[in-house]
């Protein structure tokens, strides 16, 4: 009997509930990052769950890791993205892709939560068609160092972090580019933060441009082959898409609950609103949604621990189907509450605002149908 | 009987049975509950043709003996030594067990205070017999029985406990729950000086500092007017203190609030915290568990708000308010305010 | 130094509600956890652990479900867990638990015992002085701080009693009990979590224990359980609901007419 999920749930909930949800109404209002709540899930191991203990990480999987962004999103999906970002985008490649001096350079910092971790991917010109990159990795004449110019925009977590896994182009042919990925430190010369997005919701989370003028990185910090920066992307994309997944399942979990609750209290015509069927139908088909999703969720979840090749595509299914119900699921919680549902004093609101990102980052709504109905007609 | 036969036997006062009380004084000053054990144990010992003897630990208790007297002991056993200066478990443990032993009581009532908790239980594995804690209700049968209920499970559930084949059967008594005695000044009793000798090579723990905290209004026990908040109020506690601020009221909760670590263990009213009984009680989004209500019930005027027209709160309110505390705590404020400047 | 920590599982009193038909108690599904005042034990421990290296056993006596409760502190960060079960002590009071735990204490090994204050199912408090008088060790009950001293083997505490505040110091082995209000339990935290998986549970039973039958279990425990009940309470009720300004209103209304303001 495996007692370890049993018990990393109960922690996660408490701790979601005791620690992130009392403040995710601030986070959000102030736009302020919660480095205090993210200094107490460093504290509990949040930020190296996926990291084997030889790398100073917990030992923990994508079960527990999962489960984590899902329970933090329920209250906050602040809090979730910024565990998400971390773990999926950064943590992620440099362990599957980083050489030994690199894993023992960066992941047990990134384990503590001592580092912060982003990634940087998404140029002006290169949203969707990410293959559009112009930011360039050119090598210095002694050929130790690489020298990148250009811009990175939406970088989640970017600000606080202190390590990006950066994608450059490192040659170009006739028929595209050649990217490469790097692992780029806060305070490497010519790599400075730009402006700072102002969003609709996740408004706690750092969004903020990078840049890069004649930013020295060594050959030492280059990840994975070079040459292989895009796919390294793309799979890296895959993990994270199943993060986000989470983190919208988890904003249309809390969105529910919350609606149950007011549902139950609010009276009108001398009735709990629950008591009248329209209500009732509604929740039930949000609630049957949700636990649809999570099915999806699991699937995809299991792809990854197991890293099994269906996982573009179960990625892909779980964030468009998660997305595209917490987006339902919070835009009908907010119309069960009426006018209140409207107002910053109910917490649907915010969650409704949430929710419409998870159907943009990571790869579009449209893209994960691009990417499921590549793997039907090829 | 099992293990202390010699303990039914005839005391040395010459009656069949004794009930023996713990008297609890601090600094020379008798503890309220003193006087509730006294009664109640007056009460039992009339019913089953007993007598009442009280025990006093302590130093430099001049006066007090007669005192108990004069709310119903028939004899004192003093026991004055300036190593019982303050209360330590062990020398008084070493006093009061001395004092059973010679003297076998058939029943010893405690207080169920921070002293009589950490006493009582360390006498009854010395002596190997039963102790119940925290009675609320003690009777007695013809051949001095004893029998004690007590609430459980946070006080959703009551039992009614025996001690049939050792003696003493032991007992704390929650304060405030028994009726004191009126005092009789003419009252007679006889007091015996009682010399222990000490085993001191046990006294192992030093007191280095006793920092008293002034009883004031600030204890809940005091209060004339509580508000009182539950788990729903936690993220409010600051608003909830500012009201009581306003009402001139001291702020006290429900368990839950002191174990989710907002406010600390002496603002609890209820089975494990206090018995309070304010002039009026305001409870903010407390649901009413069994477990609260045993500590406040006999509040003179209760207001209940809570959003759950179904909690048991309202069972016992003068006022009941079904809405959420959160928001009705800002106009509250401010209609308090305006009656005030009326 | 080895630190033995008594836990209990209880149920969530908070949580229990009395069926207004039959007057019982409803214990269904209410969730069973760490006593409180226990998990406040245990993170004192923690916290002298994260100071001198002390090992952490914790030690619990109840059902096998308790194993539960057991893993949940090894997830907190304790060392051992140990299961004190057996049916020859079913029906046990406080001083026939105290009995068996002192043995089940004594046969693990100690230089310190921290122990809750009280259960919540119980709330007797007498668990802790009980042992600590069987084992012959000092006590120091309702302790709301906890310090030692690695090079003077010493605990400093601070007693909370109802009107003062004792700082008493001890040295060598002693029991102690806390109070849950004046801790903050820590979480569990991913790495425990994930460790105790590979723990096993010692359980320790009657056979491993020297303790005489006559003293323990039911028929070893002087106090005996005649009658439980369940209070009742009137269910008449005259409740009003209205919008937060008018109820402020009528509570302010209903303070002035009870001359409070």
């Amino acid at each position: 009997m495996e007692y370890k999920y049993d018990l990393f749930n109960k922690m996660i909930e408490e701790f979601a509930i005791n620690e992130v949800k009392p403040f995710a109404q601030e986070v959000d209002e102030k736009e302020m990052f919660p480095y205090m709540t993210v200094e107490k899930m460093a504290k509990l191991g949040l930020f190296g769950i996926v990291i084997p203990e030889e790398y100073g990480g917990m030992g923990g999987d994508y079960y527990m890791y999962i489960k984590a962004v899902e329970e933090l999103s329920k209250v906050c999906a602040t809090t979730g993205v910024i565990l998400s970002a971390h773990t999926s985008l950064c943590v992620a490649p440099i362990f599957e892709y980083g050489t030994e001096e690199q894993k023992k350079k960066y992941l047990p910092k990134l384990a503590s939560g001592e580092y912060i971790g982003a990634f940087g991917l998404t140029e002006p010109n290169a949203g969707t068609d990410a293959n559009n990159q112009t930011t360039t990795a050119m090598l210095d004449e002694k050929g130790e160092n690489f020298i990148l110019n250009g811009s990175k925009i939406f970088i989640t977590n970017s600000g606080p972090a202190s390590v990006y896994v950066v994608i450059a182009v490192t040659s170009r042919n006739p028929k595209g580019v050649n990217c490469t990925a790097f692992i780029v430190e806060k305070g490497f010369e010519g790599f400075s933060i730009g402006k700072k997005e102002l969003k609709m919701g996740i408004r706690g989370s750092s969004t903020c441009e990078l840049i890069f003028q004649n930013c020295k990185v060594s050959k030492d910090n280059q990840l994975g082959k070079e040459g292989e920066g895009y796919k390294l992307a793309l799979k890296t994309l895959d993990g994270g898409r199943v993060g986000i997944a989470a983190q919208a399942l988890g904003i249309a979990e809390g969105a529910l609950r919350e609606t149950i609750s007011y549902t139950k209290e609010r009276k009108q015509f001398k009735r709990s609103i629950s008591a009248f069927q329209n209500t009732q139908f509604v929740l039930a088909d949000l609630s049957t949604k949700i636990e649809a999703g999570r099915g999806l969720l699991q699937r995809a979840t299991q792809a990854k621990q197991t890293k099994s090749k269906t996982l573009a595509v179960d990625a892909a299914m779980a964030k468009l189907f998660c997305s595209e119900t917490a987006m339902e699921v919070t835009t009908k919680a907010v119309q069960l509450h009426g006018g209140y549902g409207y107002t910053r004093e109910y917490p649907v609101e915010r969650m409704m605002r949430d929710a419409k990102i998870t159907e943009i980052y990571e790869g579009t709504s449209e893209v994960q149908r691009m990417v499921i109905s590549g793997a039907l007609l090829k | 009987m099992n293990n202390n036969d010699e303990m039914t036997a005839k005391c040395e006062c010459g009656c069949k049975k004794t009930i023996f009380v713990y008297c609890e004084q601090r600094d020379g000053v008798l503890s309220k509950v003193s006087f509730e054990l006294l009664g109640v144990a007056s009460e039992l010992a009339s019913q089953s043709d007993q007598k009442v003897c009280a025990m006093l630990i302590g130093s430099n208790l001049k006066g007090l003996p007669e005192e108990l007297i004069q709310y119903g002991a028939d004899s004192v056993y003093v026991c004055d030594d300036k190593r019982l200066a303050h209360y330590l478990t062990e020398p008084y443990a070493q006093a009061t067990g001395n004092i059973i032993r010679d003297f076998k009581p058939n029943i010893v009532l405690f207080p169920a205070t921070s002293i009589g908790r950490d006493l009582a239980p360390r006498l009854s594995a010395r002596l190997r017999t039963g102790l119940t804690a925290d009675c609320t209700k003690l009777e007695v049968d013809a051949d001095g029985n004893l029998f004690m209920t007590r609430p459980a499970f946070g006080g959703n559930l009551f039992a009614t406990i025996i001690c049939p084949d050792h003696r003493p059967q032991m007992s704390t008594v929650r304060p405030g729950v028994m009726q004191m005695k009126q005092k009789d000044d003419n009252r007679k009793g006889e007091i015996i000086n009682v010399n222990v000798t000490f085993d001191e090579s046990k006294f192992n723990v030093e007191l280095v500092e006793e920092i008293k905290e002034k009883a004031s209004e600030d204890n809940i026990e005091n209060a004339k007017i509580l508000v009182s908040v539950g788990r729903g109020m936690q993220t409010q506690i600051d608003e909830a203190r500012h009201l009581a601020k306003c009402l001139n009221a001291t702020l006290s909760c429900s368990r839950a609030v002191v174990d989710g670590g907002v406010l600390p263990q002496d603002r609890q009213v209820g089975q494990t915290g206090k018995t309070v009984r304010p002039l009026c009680y305001l409870a903010l989004g407390i649901s009413g568990a069994v477990q609260h209500l045993a500590g406040m019930s006999d509040s003179e005027y209760l207001i209940a708000v809570n959003k759950d027209k179904d909690a048991t709160i309202f069972n016992v309110a003068h006022l009941g308010i079904v809405g959420d505390a959160k928001a009705i705590l800002p106009y509250l404020e401010k209609e308090i305010e305006n009656l005030k400047n009326a | 130094m080895r630190i033995s920590v008594c836990m209990k599982q209880v149920p969530k009193t908070t949580d229990i509600k009395i069926d207004p038909v039959t007057n019982t108690l409803i214990r269904d599904g209410v969730p069973s956890i760490v006593n409180p005042d226990d998990k406040a034990a245990l993170e004192f421990a923690l916290r002298i652990k994260e100071e001198t290296g002390a090992e952490i056993n914790v030690v619990c006596m109840g059902p096998a479900q308790a194993e539960n409760a057991l893993r949940e502190t090894l997830a907190m960060g304790a060392d051992n867990a140990y299961l004190i079960s057996d049916r020859a002590f079913a029906g046990s009071d406080t001083l026939a638990t105290s009995t068996i735990l002192s043995a089940a204490l004594n046969k693990i090994g100690f230089d310190a015992i921290i122990a809750g204050r009280q259960a919540i199912d119980g709330d007797t408090a007498q668990v802790g002085p009980q042992i600590a008088e069987i084992l012959g060790l000092p006590q120091v009950t309702y302790c709301a701080d906890v310090k030692f001293d690695e090079e003077k083997n010493e605990f400093t505490l601070k007693r909370q009693s109802e009107d003062r505040v004792q700082t008493l110091k001890v040295k060598g082995k002693v029991l102690l009990t806390v109070l849950s209000g004046s801790v903050k339990a820590r979480y569990m935290n991913v790495k425990d979590i994930v460790k105790q998986e590979s723990k096993a549970i010692n359980v320790i039973t009657y056979d491993d224990l020297l303790c005489d039958k006559a003293t323990i279990g039911l028929a070893g425990s002087p106090t005996k359980v005649k009658t439980t009940f369940t209070k009742q309470f009137n269910t008449e009720k005259d409740l009003i609901e209205t919008t937060p300004q008018e109820a402020a209103k009528i509570i302010a209304e209903h303070l002035k007419a009870q001359h409070l303001i």
